[in-house]
Order: structure tokens, then C-alpha cells, then sequence
């Protein structure tokens, strides 16, 4: 059996098989947009940073104390 | 047996037939109403964030219609109209709608909650189980009045899109949601009387076979009485303005007139002239819902132009 085999499955299902990828793509496209648009709408994106729980005090802000934003 | 050995008799699924298990035509109605329960909203929202809204409200509802499709398959193979869905036609097997149904209702409700907010999800999850579960599973076989109770899921888009702008709910919300529940009865049972169906023979309780369409008639005349204050309540509501008013005025004068002509005749009268007065009351219905949201959505935006309102 050769890696070029071909079986009539593989026509039979063409269009379900690009639909699917069409639906997959559109899907990865929607996350995508709506992280681009989440992160865009914090203003600050440092905000977004210390969104990983793990305080970094290189990414705070210089005018905010420290244990203000540990807090948040 | 795998999918690769099925038997001749069955066509294979085509990406179409998937789609078709998501009733795209009743989706249309659910994107319109939810888009406007957005657009009206006093809260602006990012045009990506309203999209993806939409969207998931639209797959939520596909996701209802596939569910509803896999647990009707027995009645749908009966019924001329419904026979050639893609479940009875024997393209889609039935575990594979189930399974596209609740993957769909899943993705749809977490990624609304992700994209807007909580509140909006949950109220997208209550309206599939109320249509899948409470309307397919429960009522439609049980009573006649199965299409009163069970128009709420296809009434609560716009709530759902008002959700997704303000994260609550309001008088506004609820109140474009009792317009096209009071609706629904008048528009549906005027086309029941005039359509030739089998539901008797599926064993699906329809009013205009229980009960006869007398009782029909006087049906779709209470109910189209009952319209009338929802429908003028939102006036004095902050989405009202006056291209509403003025189109609630008119529309509800022509469907109350619509409605009169059927239900003060009998059914020689409607058979003379086959079905004339129902066929119209129908069309009249349609153009009802249609201009009543497509004029919140006009009055909203005369709003933001500083025009309009009261």
C-alpha cells in the first residue's frame, strides 16, 4: 500500500471535508477577532498582562503602588 | 458497519444537509429580532462583539432546530412536508444530529458568555432547552396550545440581544418579547387553517384539528386582541419614538382588520374562495412583526442622530 493511495471516500467527502475547514477556519478567525478586540478594549495592555496572576512589577505601571494592583 | 461501507439506499451526507439540520430559514427571523434587541439597546457595543453575539445567538438556534430534528424524526417521516428533512430522507443519521445539536448549543452559549456576558448565555441556554426540551420533547405532542407556550424560545432573541448590550434585563426587553409571543398564535394558526397538513395522522394535537377552525378562528381573534396593548405598551417605553408609534397604529389596525375578516367567517365562505382571508391574514402577519422591529431599529437610530424619541 503506497502513501498515494486513493480511495472513493476521499471524493465522496470532498465538499464535507472543505466545509468543515471552512467552519474550523472561521472559528480560529472568531477567537482571533474577539482576543484582538477584548485586549484592544482594556486601553492598557499591561492590564492584560497581569492577568496571569503572577505579580510582575515590571509590567505595573510607574504612578500605581504596588499593592494596588497586586490586589486586583 | 463504518461510514465507508454504508449501504446503497443512502445518499451521503452532503455539507447541505448539515446545514438544513439547522432550519436556516427560521434562523433568519431569530438574527433580525435579536440585531434589533441589540441595536435599540441603550448600551453601544463593539461591532465585533454584536457580530459574535449574533452569531452565537444564530448557532443557538440552529443547535434547537437539529435537537428538535433528532427527537421528531418519527413524526417528520410521517408528514408529506417534513419527509424529506434530512433525518427521514436517511442523509443524516439520527446520533449525529443529536450530537451537532448539543455540541452547537454548547459552543454557542460559552462563547456568547465569553464574548458578552453571563447573563446573555444563560438566557441563550434557557431558550434552546425551552425549544428542544419543553417545546419538542414535552408539548408539541401533549396539547394544542403547544405553539402558544413554545413561541417564547422563538420570542426571546431580542431579549437575549438586549442582554448582550446592557447585561440585563429591562421592561424593553421583556416587552419585545411579548410582542412576538402575542403574535405567534395569529400568525401560526392563520396558516394552519389554510394549509392542508397531516399532523392528525403524525399525532401531533394542532387547535385546527382538536378543536376544529371555528375555534380557530375565535382563537386567532383573542389573541390578536390581546397584541394590541403589548404592542402600543412600547411606545411609552425609552425605545419608543414616533415612526413606532405611527407603524403600531397602522399594523395593528390591518392585522386587527385581518384577523376580523377571518374569524367572522365560516368555513364555506373561506373554502369559496379558498382560503382567501387566511392567506392574506397570514401575509399581513409577516409585514406585522417585520415593521414593528425594523421601526424600534429606525427610531433608535434617529435617536442617536438627536432626532426622534419622545
Amino acid at each position: 500500500m503506497t502513501i498515494r493511495v486513493e480511495h472513493e471516500l476521499h471524493t465522496r467527502r470532498k465538499g464535507r471535508n472543505y466545509g468543515l475547514l471552512i467552519v474550523l477556519l472561521a472559528f480560529v478567525g472568531l477567537v482571533f477577532g474577539l482576543t484582538v478586540v477584548k485586549v484592544l478594549e482594556l486601553g492598557d495592555a499591561r492590564k492584560f498582562e497581569s492577568n496571569d496572576h503572577v505579580l510582575r512589577p515590571a509590567l505595573l505601571p510607574m504612578d500605581t503602588p504596588a499593592t494596588t494592583e497586586a490586589g486586583q | 458497519m463504518t461510514d465507508a461501507s454504508l449501504p446503497e439506499t443512502t445518499r451521503e451526507a452532503s455539507m447541505g444537509d448539515y446545514i438544513a439540520l439547522l432550519k436556516p430559514r427560521v434562523m433568519s427571523l431569530v438574527v433580525f429580532t435579536a440585531l434589533v434587541g441589540l441595536i435599540v439597546a441603550p448600551v453601544p457595543v463593539h461591532p465585533f462583539i454584536a457580530f459574535v453575539g449574533i452569531l452565537c445567538i444564530a448557532v443557538g438556534g440552529g443547535a434547537s432546530a437539529a435537537l428538535n430534528m433528532w427527537w421528531d424524526a418519527d413524526i417528520d417521516r410521517i408528514m408529506k412536508r417534513t419527509s424529506n428533512r434530512p433525518i427521514p430522507s436517511g442523509r443524516v443519521q439520527p446520533e449525529e444530529a443529536l450530537a451537532i445539536g448539543l455540541a452547537l448549543s454548547g459552543f454557542s452559549v460559552v462563547l456568547l458568555g465569553l464574548a458578552s456576558n453571563w447573563l446573555a448565555a444563560g438566557l441563550l441556554a434557557f431558550t434552546i432547552f425551552f425549544y428542544a426540551v419543553v417545546y419538542t420533547i414535552w408539548l408539541k405532542r401533549s396539547t394544542p396550545q403547544n405553539i402558544v407556550i413554545g413561541g417564547l424560545s422563538g420570542a426571546l432573541p431580542p431579549m437575549i440581544g438586549w442582554a448582550v448590550a446592557t447585561g440585563g434585563i429591562t421592561i424593553e426587553s421583556v416587552l419585545m418579547v411579548a410582542l412576538i409571543f402575542m403574535w405567534t398564535p395569529p400568525h401560526f394558526w392563520s396558516l394552519a387553517i389554510f394549509v392542508k397538513s397531516d399532523y392528525g395522522r403524525a399525532g401531533v394535537p394542532m387547535l385546527t384539528e382538536t378543536h376544529g377552525r371555528r375555534v380557530t378562528r375565535n382563537h386567532i381573534m383573542g389573541y390578536m386582541i390581546a397584541l394590541i396593548p403589548v404592542s402600543m405598551a412600547i411606545v411609552f417605553t425609552s425605545i419608543g419614538g414616533w415612526v413606532y408609534l405611527a407603524t403600531a397604529i397602522i399594523m395593528n389596525l390591518w392585522f386587527l382588520k385581518a384577523c376580523y375578516a377571518v374569524w367572522r367567517r365560516d368555513e364555506e365562505a373561506a373554502e369559496a374562495d379558498s382560503f382567501a382571508a387566511e392567506r392574506s391574514a397570514f401575509k399581513v402577519s409577516l409585514a406585522y412583526l417585520f415593521l414593528h422591529f425594523a421601526a424600534l431599529m429606525i427610531d433608535a437610530a434617529l435617536r442617536t442622530q438627536g432626532i426622534g424619541g419622545f
